[in-house]
C-alpha cells in the first residue's frame, strides 16, 4: 500500500508539471481564436438562381480565359507558370475544379471583388490594383450574371476531387511541397541531364522571385506543416488567415469545409506519411509490454515469496 | 601463476580464463541490496534501460543523419522519418526517451534527497550522479540542435550567448564555442561530434563510476538503517532468507526491477506512439531560419526551472545589471545540488518524514521547482515576472540558507539525544 501511495504522489506531481508546461503554458502563449465554421458569414448571398448555360456564355465573353485555363473543357493556359507569374505575380488557377472546391458564396464574391473577398484590402487599392479586375457585368443584371458563372463552374466541376488536387489548386501555386515533389511551377520530372535539372531550378527560382515581389515574402514549403502546426490550426488558418496572422499576405481562398479537410488530408499524407503504420504498430508494442509486465510480476512474486 | 587444466566444457574453459563464476557472484548473485526498499529503488535500472534505448536508437539514426545546415533538416524529417524502414520509430523513440529520461532522473534525484542517500559515505554516489545529470543535460542540449529546426537554432543562439556573460573572456568564449561569430554550420558540426562521440563516452565512463561508487557504502534503504552487509549476507547464504535484511541483485532485486521497468515501458511506448508532441516540439518541425525569431523561445521542459532562475532577476540592483544577477543565479542553480552533502549539516540519515522541518523543506523545494518549471515557459510579463522572481529567490534561499539552518538544528537535537 505504501508503494501505491508513493506512486500516487509521483504521478500527481508529474501530471501537475505536465499540465503546467503543456496545455496551460500553450494557452498563455497563443492568443485564442474562434474555430473555423466555413460559413463565410461576412459575405451576403446573391439570392439568385444561376443558369449554367448562360453562365458558359458569359464566361466565354467576359474574358476569364484570357488568364485562367479550364483544362477539363480543353481550354489551355494562355501562358506557362513562369510567364504568368511575371505578369500577375502568381500563376492564376485552373478553374476546372473551382465549383467543387470553393464555397459558391465566396466564388460569387471573388468574381465581383477579388481583393475584398480574399480579405486583402490592406494590400491592394486603387494605386495598386489586384491583378484580377472586378467583374462589372456584360450588360445585364450583375448579380444574375455572377450567379450564372458560378452555376456554370459548378456544372463542369467533378463530383470528387482528390486531396492532392485540392492542395495543388488552392495552395500549390504559392507553396512548395517538396517532400511530395510538388513545386509552385509543377512536379519536378525525372531529369536525365544536369542541364535539364538546372533549367528546372532556374524556372523555379524565377517564379519564386516574382512571387516574392508580389507577396513581399516567399510562402513556406508546407511539407512538415502538419507536424509544426497541426490539423486544427491549419483548418482555422485556411478559413481566414487574417484572423490568426493579422496582416499576412496570404489570401482567404474560400475553400469549403470538405475541400479544406482534403487539403489537410493531403498535408498529412505528405508530412505524417507513417501515421497509419504508427497507429497500427502502437497497440502491438503496448500489448508486448503488458505481457512483459505481467510475466515479470509473476516472477517477482515467485522470487520474493522466499525472502518475506 | 594460475593452473590451467583441460576444460570439460566451453564454460569451464572460459571460467578458467575469465573467472566467470566469480564475476557473476561479484556483480549479480552476491551483490547485496537492502530488502527494505520500494519501487523508487528501481529508477536506476529504468535509467539504464532508457540510456540503452537512446544509444541503440541513436546508432540507427546516425546512419542517415547529415550534420550539415543545408541537409540536416531534410535528413531527419524526410530521409529518416519517411524513407528509412522504421526510421520514424527510431526517431520517436530517441526523442521521447531523451525527454522522459529527465523525468526519471528527477525522480531519482528527489528520491536521493528524500531518503538522505547523499551522505554518510554516500557522497561519491551523489557527486557522480550529479555529474551524470550535467553530462546528460549537455547531451540533451547538443542533440536538440541536430534536426536544425527553428527551436534548435534559436535555443543554440540563446544558450551559447549566455557564456558571453562570463567576465573578461566572455565574448571570445562564445566565438570559440560556436566556431563562428554566429550559430552556423561549424556550430552544428561540433555539437554533432559532442552528441555522438565525446559526451556519450564521458557518460558511459561516469555511469561506470556511479555504479562503482555504490559498492563500498552500499545502497540506502527506506529507513536509512545502517546494515552490516557482511553479516546479513551470511544469513541469506545460510538459507535464512526471510530473516536477512539484504537480497542479492540477481535474481531478487532484478525481479522487482523488471516488473517496474515493464510498467514504465508501457507508459514510455504510449508516449512514443500517441503522445509525443511534448518531447518533439511542433515548432522544431519548421526549418531553422536565422531571419525569423520565433515569438516564444523556451528550452525543453527539463531545463525550464534553471532557465527561470536565469530570467527571474529582471531588474538592475545598484551597479549590477539584471542580466548579470540572473547569470550568477543561473550559475549557482546549476552547481548547487553538487553541494547537497555539505549544505545538509546533519548526520541523520532517515526518510524526510522522520526529519521534521526537513520534511517541510523537501516539499517546499519540490513545489518551488515545479513553479519555476511552469513559469519558465510562460511569457515573462506582468505578474509572471514577479512570480518567477520570488520563486527564484525562494529556490536560492531554500538551498543556501534554509537547508544549512534546518539541518544544523537537527544535528544539535541529534547530538543532544545521543
Amino acid at each position: 500500500m505504501r508503494e501505491l501511495k508513493i506512486l500516487g504522489v509521483v504521478i500527481l506531481f508529474t501530471l501537475i508539471t505536465y499540465w503546467g508546461v503543456e496545455p496551460f503554458a500553450h494557452s498563455q502563449m497563443h492568443a485564442h481564436h474562434e474555430p473555423a465554421t466555413f460559413k463565410y458569414e461576412d459575405i451576403t448571398p446573391l439570392g439568385k438562381k444561376g443558369n449554367p448555360q448562360r453562365g458558359a456564355e458569359i464566361f466565354a465573353n467576359a474574358g476569364c480565359t484570357g488568364c485562367h485555363s479550364v483544362k477539363s473543357q480543353n481550354l489551355p493556359a494562355p501562358m506557362d507558370p513562369v510567364a504568368a507569374s511575371a505578369s500577375y505575380g502568381v500563376n492564376p488557377p485552373d478553374l476546372s475544379d473551382a465549383g467543387a472546391l470553393y464555397d459558391p458564396k465566396y466564388l460569387a464574391a471573388v468574381i465581383k471583388n477579388p481583393a475584398h473577398a480574399m480579405k486583402l484590402d490592406h494590400k491592394f487599392n486603387e494605386n495598386r490594383p489586384f491583378p484580377m479586375p472586378n467583374f462589372y457585368g456584360v450588360g445585364g443584371d450583375l448579380d444574375q450574371e455572377v450567379a450564372d458563372i458560378v452555376a456554370y463552374l459548378q456544372s463542369i466541376a467533378p463530383k470528387e476531387v482528390e486531396p492532392k488536387e485540392a492542395f495543388v489548386n488552392a495552395c500549390g501555386r504559392c507553396h512548395d511541397m517538396k517532400y511530395d515533389n510538388w513545386y509552385v511551377i509543377g512536379p519536378k520530372p525525372k531529369m536525365d541531364t544536369e542541364l535539364e535539372e538546372a533549367q528546372f531550378n532556374l524556372k523555379h527560382a524565377e517564379y519564386q522571385e516574382n512571387l516574392k515581389k508580389y507577396l513581399g515574402t516567399n510562402p513556406p514549403d508546407l511539407s512538415m506543416y502538419i507536424r509544426s502546426r497541426g490539423h486544427e490550426y491549419i483548418r482555422d488558418f485556411i478559413e481566414d488567415p487574417q484572423k490568426i496572422l493579422h496582416g499576412t499576405a496570404m489570401p482567404r481562398v474560400g475553400l469549403t469545409e470538405e475541400a479544406t479537410e482534403k487539403v489537410v488530408t493531403y498535408m498529412e499524407n505528405v508530412g505524417d506519411r507513417k501515421k497509419e503504420k504508427r497507429e497500427s504498430l502502437g497497440p502491438l508494442v503496448l500489448l508486448y509490454f503488458i505481457i512483459f509486465a505481467l510475466l515479470a510480476y509473476a516472477w517477482k512474486q515467485k522470487v520474493w515469496r522466499d525472502v518475506h | 601463476m594460475a593452473q590451467f587444466e583441460k576444460a570439460n566444457s566451453v564454460y569451464e574453459w572460459l571460467d578458467q580464463r575469465l573467472a566467470l563464476t566469480k564475476l557473476t557472484k561479484v556483480l549479480m548473485t552476491e551483490y547485496w541490496i537492502p530488502k527494505n526498499i520500494n519501487f523508487l529503488w528501481a529508477m536506476g535500472v529504468v535509467l539504464m534501460t532508457m540510456f540503452k534505448i537512446l544509444l541503440i536508437s541513436g546508432i540507427f539514426l546516425l546512419m542517415y543523419y547529415k550534420p550539415d545546415t543545408k541537409l540536416a533538416f531534410d535528413s531527419v524529417n524526410y530521409t529518416i522519418m519517411q524513407e528509412v524502414w522504421f526510421g520514424w520509430l527510431w526517431r520517436h523513440m530517441h526523442g521521447v526517451a531523451a525527454s522522459v529520461v529527465f523525468l526519471v532522473i528527477y525522480i531519482h534525484m528527489f528520491t536521493g534527497i528524500y531518503y538522505g542517500s547523499y551522505k554518510r559515505g554516500r557522497e561519491m554516489i551523489w557527486l557522480s550522479g550529479m555529474l551524470l545529470f550535467v553530462t546528460f543535460s549537455a547531451e540533451a542540449f547538443s542533440g536538440y540542435m541536430l534536426p536544425w529546426g527553428q527551436m534548435s537554432y534559436w535555443a543554440a543562439q540563446v544558450i551559447t550567448n549566455l557564456f558571453g556573460g562570463i567576465p573578461f573572456i566572455g565574448d571570445e568564449l562564445v566565438i570559440w564555442i560556436r566556431g563562428n561569430f554566429y550559430v552556423a554550420d561549424a556550430t552544428l558540426t561540433r555539437f554533432f561530434m559532442l552528441h555522438v562521440l565525446l559526451l556519450p563516452l564521458v557518460i558511459m565512463g561516469i555511469i561506470g563510476l556511479h555504479f562503482y561508487s555504490l559498492r563500498i557504502p552500499h545502497v540506502n534503504n527506506q529507513e536509512g538503517e545502517e546494515i552490516d552487509f557482511d553479516a546479513e549476507a551470511e544469513k541469506f547464504k545460510a538459507g535464512r532468507k526471510a530473516e536477512a535484511k539484504v537480497i542479492p541483485f540477481w535474481p531478487v532485486f532484478i525481479s522487482k526491477d523488471l516488473f517496474v521497468l515493464g510498467v514504465f515501458m508501457i507508459f514510455y511506448f504510449y508516449l512514443v506512439f500517441y503522445h509525443y508532441n511534448f518531447a518533439m516540439d511542433p515548432i522544431n518541425f519548421d526549418p531553422a531560419n536565422p531571419m525569423k525569431t520565433p515569438p516564444h523561445i523556451y528550452p525543453e521542459w527539463y531545463f525550464l526551472w534553471s532557465y527561470e532562475v536565469l530570467r527571474g532577476f529582471f531588474f538592475d540592483v545598484g551597479p549590477l545589471s539584471a542580466m548579470d544577477i540572473g547569470l550568477m543565479a543561473f550559475g549557482i542553480a546549476n552547481v548547487i545540488f553538487f553541494l547537497m552533502p555539505w549544505l545538509d549539516r546533519s548526520p541523520v540519515v532517515a526518510p524526510a518524514h522522520k526529519r521534521g522541518p526537513f520534511f517541510i523543506w523537501f516539499w517546499v523545494l519540490l513545489v518551488d521547482m515545479i513553479v519555476l518549471t511552469i513559469w519558465g515557459k510562460l511569457p515573462p510579463t506582468g505578474i509572471n515576472a514577479w512570480i518567477g522572481f520570488f520563486a527564484s529567490i525562494t529556490f536560492l534561499g531554500l538551498l543556501l540558507v534554509a537547508l544549512p539552518m534546518i539541518t544544523k538544528q537537527e544535528a544539535k537535537r541529534a547530538g543532544g539525544a545521543a
